[in-house]
Order: structure tokens, then sequence, then C-alpha cells
């Protein structure tokens, strides 16, 4: 059931993938702005030079917290290749994401700890739109496993629209794009200034970014699961999603946090669960 | 590699500037300059910056935030002193609130005279500091002494508040 | 030994203890019995589990009917203990409870006919023995812990009399009847021990005699007299049924039409026992009581006995409506109680609220049934009495270093109590992190309900109760881990016995995230193949999976030991600010301004008050419907 292959190609190759998404980001991003932009091989640029600064840190704690939280987004990954259980991967996800907030508390700083609260109200705001999402694909493919919902006969996006709505609307959370990059954000300024990476330096922010990467190729991973029955659609459709997240991010401010919470419980009620649902109505789950 | 010069992070900090040499400085950041295209980020935190971009002189308020913001920023780490008030104070510099330039506080690697410097000055000067990281980041490596000395007239900063 | 001598001596060892609890008068002698007593129940729990496991339900004959007379003796004697009570403080409303209980019971006795009496009141199944494993082990340990808590709290309250043995004697006393509750085939016995645990709750709350702890302890008991009352209805409508029916295993076999009235009652009764919506607030009452209570009755033991009887009536209420009426009041409770423990800042009422929230997934499991959901029930069950014993213990300890009990006062506590304030880490992660016991848990019960019918309902209620669970037990982890530089470490001064306990249980959280596997294996699955035929698990790459996490949990904090160059610190950022160690700072005015960080607890949002009304009229309307369904029809299959 469980590919280690994919597991293994997914170690090596999402740092690379994630990279250049970033950095395709960014140029897009300046071009929508009529700039020229840096190089697309720029977050790699930025990664190598943190990785050189010195190692300095607020306290001895961060080196644990954000290993911890790198190794369990790429065990979350890495599992979602090889086909695993999605609940599961969900889970190590959420576990990768709380020893994030968990290093930004411990840096006794008022920065850090709001972006730390705001990471766990964003937390809190797209967790159930994506079991939901988990729990349509089980409704729909009949099975928790990726490996299942991938050899599923139909493009799932056929039975889960409304779920596919939903989750791209939390993929703005998981992306940190405005309008919901509330706990931090690649932009400049925040009006906590980095938010929940304030406190992070050198070699630890460096981590947090490739850990960013392999998250941002899990959850395009997901959309792939929407589209798995035709591998060209569903590129296709990873292709398109991503840049209507772009589009997203640079027209929009970001909300408060209430506006963001309150909208993505909406979301997960009406695009969701009625999506599910139907399902049962129609005789599909 | 020299991951240094390619991904250089600003803190850009307004000690007593008039707000012109600031205004010329975001002026880089827009599309007409666009210094994003040497990975140039202007990040608000000084533990995420390589290069602090401080305009404006010393007075009384920011002796103590200069110095302060320079401590937390991880080596290797260059200062740019930008406008003629963040060199030797400028024109104000014999005010009686002013103390004088940003080199009375902390090492400064590059000055960028003008008032206000142009931002084709600016880039000049930040180009010139990407040099200079990268000479820091090789001390840095070899183990010899990194040049980040304090000058004498730095005064000893309190522990905050009575 | 044989089966009926090990249930035998565990019900009535325990009594023996308090009986030697009457005689001490030393310090020394009482640890040493308590001790002992602690050691004996639990060694003996652990030998009962090894000698008896692989067996099946066991059902033991033994010779009720002296046994019944005393037993319909002492109802009365409790009776006539909670009427002198309730005539003292005037409370009119237990008086008439009580009197209406009484009556009930008397009509039983007059009405039971030697046909209808159980033959074999005493049996034993996995079930029992994970419910005694429970009572034996987390109740030892909380035994022990009791003696240092005790001993510190009349040190620090010199003027009210020492009254500690009586403490033990009614912990004891409660121990025994939990043993007999999960040992009785019986609902009549059920029923004598269910009433024990009432008075001793209502003892144990009122202990301090201060006023609160007075009208707190009277709420819990008018609340769990309704249901003792909807409990010894239940029996007495079964007294007039075929002959036979007062047993667990004929009442389970029969007709499920025949028991959905007493099925309901029963719910019932498990509801307020459970502290379900809207019977929850006395549950954060009792929260007065001293910790040890908190930790042993009202989150571990006696709330357990209330969705342990619902479990047992699963196979009944499976498929029923008013199975799915009485697991909607579980969810609603799971899903409003995690909102309201958001906006609360006390942490012993953040873990009452946590507690009333779990137990409210397990009573949904048990309302919709199958056997998945009862798998992820007892899994629940399990993983939730320890963490929350555990963090009860905690939080007691931590009270009486800090002399407060709220989170916000707990901030720093990993530089001010370290290994406390790990303990209560692996207890928290223990509550809503994966791998941990609660995740596999919620994880089980996902599973089961979207496979039951209907089942997206409970789903969409679980998916959002538990993005609020991981909101509030993630706050208050950060607030524990924050590193205040200089904060004095108040360690050293817990008491040895506190210790014992606090590290057995963060040992045994973490021993049961491993080894469950092999608890389902040879406990729960046994009994679910019993009762339903089939059994339940996690697929086995799932476990694998499971234990390889674990053990990255287990090494990643090795990471801080790495060797590795000796950093530079560099303080926290405040927008250029100077600060002190302690984060003090000179403000724009030049005045010191202290720096101050405090959690979000939105209460616009999850206000109790708010949400414990809606709570409480949506379960009511709930419970009205599943009495409806029972009595008047409907109530049968879906």
């Amino acid at each position: 059931m469980i590919s280690l292959a994919w597991a293994a190609a997914f170690i090596l190759l999402a740092p690379a993938i994630g990279g250049l998404i970033a950095g395709i980001d960014r140029k897009i991003t300046a071009h929508m702005q009529g700039r020229v932009g840096p190089s697309v091989l720029q977050p790699f640029y930025d990664v190598g030079k943190l990785f050189e600064k010195e190692g300095a840190m607020v306290n001895e704690t961060q080196r644990f917290y954000v290993l911890s939280y790198f190794v369990f987004a790429i065990f979350a990954g890495g599992l979602f290749f090889a086909g695993g259980n999605l609940l599961l991967v969900v889970f190590a996800l959420t576990l990768a994401e709380v020893f994030l907030v968990l290093g930004a508390y411990s840096a006794n700083s008022p920065y850090s700890h709001v972006g730390a609260e705001r990471e766990l109200l964003q937390i809190m705001a797209y967790e159930p739109m994506l079991l939901l999402t988990v729990v349509g694909m089980y409704v729909a493919a009949h099975s928790f496993d990726a490996i299942d919902i991938a050899g599923f006969p139909m493009p799932l996006i056929l039975l889960l629209p409304g779920v596919f709505l939903g989750f791209i609307y939390i993929l703005t959370f998981k992306l940190r794009k405005s309008p919901f990059d509330i706990s931090t954000s690649h932009h400049a300024h925040q009006e906590i200034v980095k938010g929940v990476t304030t406190e992070f330096s050198g070699p630890n922010l460096a981590f947090i970014e490739v850990a960013h990467w392999y998250e941002v190729v899990l959850m395009l991973g997901f959309v792939f699961l929407f589209f798995a029955a035709s591998w060209i659609l569903a590129l296709i459709a990873i292709i398109i999603v991503y840049l209507l997240e772009l589009a997203i991010d640079n027209t929009n401010a970001r909300v408060k946090w209430q506006l963001a919470v309150k909208s993505s419980w909406a979301i997960a009620l009406v695009l969701g669960a009625l999506n599910i649902a139907a399902l049962y109505l129609i005789g599909r789950a | 590699m020299a991951y240094l010069q390619k991904s250089p992070w600003i803190i850009h900090y307004d000690a007593s500037s008039c707000n012109g040499c600031d205004i010329e400085i975001l002026a880089c950041l827009t599309p007409m300059y666009d210094v994003e295209r040497f990975g140039i980020l202007n990040t608000g935190n000084p533990k995420h910056a390589d290069i602090f971009v401080v305009t404006g002189s010393v007075n009384e308020q920011n002796r103590y935030v200069i110095r302060n913001i320079y401590d937390q920023m991880p080596d290797p780490k260059v200062v740019v002193a930008i406008g003629i008030c963040a060199t030797s104070g400028g024109i104000f510099r014999e005010c009686y609130n002013v103390a004088g330039g940003i080199d009375m506080i902390i090492p400064v690697d590059v000055y960028v005279p003008g008032c206000a410097a142009r931002p084709e000055s600016i880039i000049d000067g930040i180009v010139k500091a990407l040099g200079i990281l990268e000479e820091k980041k090789a001390a840095m490596a070899t183990g010899a002494p990194v040049k980040t000395a304090v000058p004498a007239a730095a005064a000893e900063k309190p522990a905050g508040g009575a | 030994m044989d089966s009926v001598q090990f249930l035998l001596f565990l019900i009535l060892f325990p009594l023996i203890s308090a009986l030697f609890m009457l005689a001490v008068r030393r310090d020394t002698d009482r640890d040493w019995i308590v001790k002992l007593s602690a050691l004996v129940i639990g060694a003996v729990t652990v030998l009962l589990l090894v000698t008896q496991i692989g067996q099946g339900a066991v059902y033991l004959w033994f010779n009720a009917e002296p046994v019944s007379l005393l037993m319909f003796a002492l109802e009365m004697v409790i009776s006539v203990i909670i009427l002198w009570f309730a005539v003292r403080f005037r409370n009119y409303l237990v008086i008439a409870l009580t009197l209406a209980e009484t009556v009930l019971i008397i009509w039983f006795e007059s009405a039971a006919t030697p046909a209808v009496m159980v033959k074999d009141p005493l049996f034993l199944d996995p079930f029992s023995i994970i419910m005694a494993l429970i009572v034996g082990i987390i109740g030892s340990l909380i035994c022990v812990y009791s003696l240092g808590y005790m001993r510190h709290f009349y040190q620090h309250h010199t003027g009210i009399p020492d009254r500690t043995n009586t403490f033990f004697i009614i912990i004891f006393v409660f121990l025994s009847a939990m043993f007999g509750l999960v040992f009785s085939n019986s609902l009549v016995w059920v029923f004598f021990f269910w009433e024990v645990t009432t008075l001793c709750s209502f003892l144990l709350i009122g202990f301090t005699k201060t006023e609160e702890a007075t009208k707190n302890a009277f709420t819990a008991l008018w609340m769990n007299l309704l249901g003792g009352i909807a409990f010894a209805g239940a029996i007495v409508y079964l007294t007039y049924q075929p002959a036979g029916m007062l047993g667990l295993d004929q009442v389970l076999v029969s007709g499920k039409a025949l028991i959905l009235i007493p099925a309901a009652l029963i719910g019932f009764a498990g509801l307020t026992k459970a502290a379900q919506m809207p019977f929850s607030s006395w549950l954060v009452g009792a929260m007065v009581a001293p910790t040890p209570v908190s930790a042993l009755l009202h989150s571990s033991t006696m709330v357990k006995a209330g969705v342990y009887i619902l479990v047992r009536f699963a196979p009944a209420f499976q498929g029923t409506t008013v199975g799915y009426t009485l697991a909607f009041v579980g969810a609603f409770t799971f899903l409003i109680a995690s909102g309201i423990a958001i906006s609360q800042t006390n942490a012993k009422r953040v873990l009452a609220y946590s507690t009333i929230a779990n137990l409210g997934l397990v009573v949904a499991c048990a309302g919709i049934g199958t056997y998945e959901a009862i798998w992820a029930a007892i899994l629940l069950i399990i993983f939730h009495a320890i963490s929350k014993s555990l963090m009860f213990l905690s939080v007691g300890t931590v009270e009486h270093r800090i002399r407060s009990r709220e989170i916000e006062d707990m901030n720093g506590l990993i530089v001010r109590m370290p290994r406390i304030a790990a303990i209560m880490t692996i207890g928290i992660a223990g509550m809503f992190l994966a791998p941990f016991g609660m995740l596999i848990s919620k994880w089980a019960a996902i599973q089961a309900f979207i496979n039951a019918p209907f089942g997206l309902v409970f789903v969409v209620i679980l998916v959002f109760g538990s993005a609020f669970t991981l909101f509030f037990w993630a706050k208050w982890m950060g607030r524990l881990l924050v590193i205040t530089p200089d904060a004095e470490n108040v360690e050293g001064l817990v008491d040895k016995n506190e210790w014992i306990a606090l590290v057995s249980l963060a040992g045994l959280t973490a021993v049961t995230c491993f080894i469950f596997p092999v608890i389902s294996a040879y406990l729960i699955e046994p009994f679910l193949l019993a009762n339903y035929g089939t059994v339940a698990n996690l697929s086995q790459d799932n476990i694998i999976i499971m234990m390889m996490m674990l053990f990255l949990i287990v090494l990643l904090p090795l990471s801080i030991l790495l060797p590795h160059k000796k950093a530079r610190t560099l303080p926290p950022y405040m927008g250029g600010v100077e600060t002190a160690h302690d984060m003090h700072f000179q403000n724009a005015l030049g005045a010191r301004t202290e720096m101050k960080l405090a959690n979000y607890y939105i209460s616009p949002w999850f206000g109790e008050a708010r949400l414990a009304t809606t709570g409480i009229c949506l379960c009511s309307v709930f419970i009205v419907i599943m009495f409806a369904l029972a009595f008047v029809g409907g109530g049968a299959f879906l």
C-alpha cells in the first residue's frame, strides 16, 4: 500500500520544486506589479544565505522546535506521496504547525506571541475544511488512502466541486497569501513585524522556509488528488489554482482574524458539508 | 557560493530623518528601480536582515535603538548610512538635539551622502556594501575577527527604565 | 485465585483500608496504609489482567439473596444520610428527589420476585478489566498523590480541623464502589454502587465546607439524583418485564423494542453522571473540591461510570432513533464544551470543560453504537482517563507552588518548574496531539462516524470541536513553554508522593500510546467480537506509522543535547527598544513599563454564558425528543 519510492522522491525533490514555485511566484508577482523581479532561483539564494548566517537564537529550545516542525512537515508530505492515510497526513501536518507555534511562544516576544496566537487561530480556521476535504474524498472514493483516491477512475472534482472550492479557500491560509496571511507573510512589513517567524534567524529561518516549501508541495498534491484521473488535467489545474492564488494575493489586503476565521467556518459548512451531504443524496457515497 | 551577495535583506531605520532619504529608499523598491531583482527584500526585522540601512542622525531618543537593532542582527552584517545626516549630521550637525552621524554608535561600512540621496546612489551604495558583506563572510568562515567594534563615543546603554 | 475471589477482593479490600483510616492518628501510619493499599490494589488489578485476559466474558454465580438485602438496607441508609444533609441545609429539591428515589427503590424491592433477580450478579469481561485497570492503577496513584496534596493543604489552611482521615475513608469507599460498579452484571447492583458514588461525590465536593463548596455539592447531588431516579425507574420498569431482564447480559440480548424505555432512562442517568449538557454545571462547580477529587472522581473514574453504562448499552442503542438522539446530546456537548473551554482562564475550568467535551464524544460513540464507534469510545475512555488525571494532578501541584490556578500565571512554567512543566506538556500533548492517545481515538471516531448512517452530521461536529480543542490546548502549552530568562525555579518543594504519581502517570501516558495496538488486540477487540461479532481496528500500516511518529517525538528532543557551537543569544525584538531580561523597558515618556503577554480567550464568541445557555437548551430538546421516541413510539430502528 505504501510506496517508499514516491516518499523518497518527495523528500528529495520537494525542496527543489517548492523553491522553484516560490521563485516563479515572485517573478509573476513582480510582473503583475510592473516590475522585473528577482531570478526564479532567488528562494534558493535566500535559503543558502540564511544557512551562512550566524546561528544566533533567542533561546536554546528554538532549534528543537524548528527541527521538529521541519521533520514532521516532511513526514506529512512523505506519507501523502507514499499513498498513506490522509487523516494521518493532516494530523502530522497539524503536529508540525504546533511545533512552529511553540517555538514562537518560547521566544517571550510580543510580535512572536501575537504571531503564534494568530497561527493558532489560522489552524482553527482551516482545520475543519481540511478535514472535511479528506472526509469528502473518503465518501466519494471510499478510502482514506491517498493511493486509492489517486486511483479513482473519475476526476473527483466532478463529485466534490464544493469541497474543492472550500479547499481552495483555505489553501490561501496554507500558502500564507493575502487576505489570510495573518500570522506571517512573505511580504514586507507586517503589522506584527514577521509574526510567528519574528524571532527565528539564520539556519533556523532557513529550515522554516524549506519546511514551508514541503508544505506547499503537499498542498498542491491535495489539488492534484481532485484531478488525479488525468495527470495532464491535474497539472493544468495545479497551475491554474496557483495563478489564482497569486492573483488573489496581489489584489487583496490582509483581513482581520475574525473575518478570516468566521468565513472559513462558513465556507466549510456551506461548501464542504453540504457537498458531502449531496453525495449521500445522489447515492454516490 | 556567494549567497549573501545574491540575497541581501535590508532593515531600514529612520533615525531622525526628515523622511527625504526614506522616500528615496522606498523609491528603490518601486517598479522604477526595482531592487528586488537583486534579491533585496525590505524585512522589518533585524533578526532577518543583513544590511542595516539608516537615515537621519543620532539623537538621545534613537541612540540606544540604533545600537539595539544593530546588535540583534546576526553576523555577517553591514551598515549603510544614507544621506548626509546619517553620515555626519548634515545641515543639522550644529543643533543642540543632534549628536552626529551614525558612526558615533555603530561601525558604518558605506556612506551614501546626499540630501536627499538619489536612488541611483543608494543602489550603488548597497552594491558596494554587498562586496563588504562577502568579505565579512569570508572572515567569519576563517575565524578572523569581524570588524564590528563599537566606537568609544557610544555611551553605555541603560537596561531600560527606572 | 479464581475470578470471584479477585472481584470480591477488589471490592472489599478498599473498605478494609477505609476501616483502618478510622483508627489512624499519625501521619506516618496514614502514609503507610495508603501506600500499601494503593500498591495492593494496583498489583491485584494488574494480576487480574494477567490471569483473566483472553477468557472472554465470565459470569459468576453468587449467593445474591443476602447481599441484595444488605444493599437495600444500605440504600436506605444512603437516602437517610442525604436527607439529613438536605434538611440541615434546607435544600428542598434534594429532599424531594431523594424521597422520590427512595419510593422507587422500595417499590422495586416489594415488586421483585425471586424469578426476576439476577442469578449471576458478578461478571468479568475485557471491558470490565479495562475499567478496573483505570480505577486500580490511576486511582491508586491518585491516592498516593493525595498524601502530599492534603498535607500541604492543611499546612496552608491551619484554621480548619484536619479531616484527612475522613478524606481517605471516602476515597476508599468510592474506589470500592467503582470496582463494584464495573464488575456488576445485575442492574440493581450497578444502581447501588452508582448511588454510593453519588454520595461520595457529594461529600468530597463539599469537603472544604465553604459556602461555595456546599452549594456546588448540592448542585451535583440533585443532578445525579435526577439520574438516579431515572435509573431506578428503569429497574422498576424491567421488574415488570418477562423474567430475568435485570442482568446486563439479558437486557442486551432481548429484543430492542422491549428495552428502549429502560435504555432511554439509563441513558439519561448516564448523561447526568457524565455531566453532559444540560447537566454540565455540576462538574464545573465541582472544581472547588481538592484537586485529587477532581482527578479521581471528576475526570477519570466516576464520570466514566456514566459513559461506561452507556457503552454497555450501546448494542441496544445501535441503529435506533433513541440512540441517535442520545448521540446528538453527546456530540453537541462536545462541540459546545470545547468552545467554552477556549474562553476559560482558570486551568481547572478548562480541564472540566475538556472532560465534559471528551465524555460527550464517548456518549456520541455509544449512542451510535456500531462496533467501530465502540472501539473509538473505549480508546477515548482509556486515554482520556490517563491524560486528564495527569493534568489535574499537575495543576494541583503547580497551584500549591505558584498559588494560582490561572493559566496566565503559568507563563514560563518551563523555567520556574521545568520537570512539572515537561510533565504537563506530555499531558496536554496526550490530549490533542498526534500521535498520542486522544488523537488516535479521535481518528477512530471519525472513521466510525462516517460509516454510520447519517454519520456526516457527527463528523462535521467532530471536526469543528476538534479545531476548538486544538486552540485551547495549544495556547496553554505555549504559555507553559515561554522561556523567561530570569524566573526563579520553585520546583524544589514538590512533595515526593506527588512526584511518584505525576511521573508514573506521565510514563503511563507514553507507554499506553506505544502499546495501544496490544491493548486493542487483547482487550478491546475480544470485547467487540463478543458483543458484535466483528472487530474494528486500525490497519497494520497505520499502526506502523504511528510508531514512527512516536519514535520521532521521543528522539527529537535529544537535538537539544546535540553538540553545537555556542550561539550568541539575542534578545526578543521590541521595535528597537532596549529591554531588561525580564522584558521591562523605558517607554516613550521615560517611565518603566512591563511587557505582558496573554492568550486570546475570545469571550465574545466562546463566552460561557452564551454558549452554555445554547447547549443547555439544545441538549434539553434532544433529551425530551429521546424520551418521546422511547415512550411514545418511533424509537426503534432507523
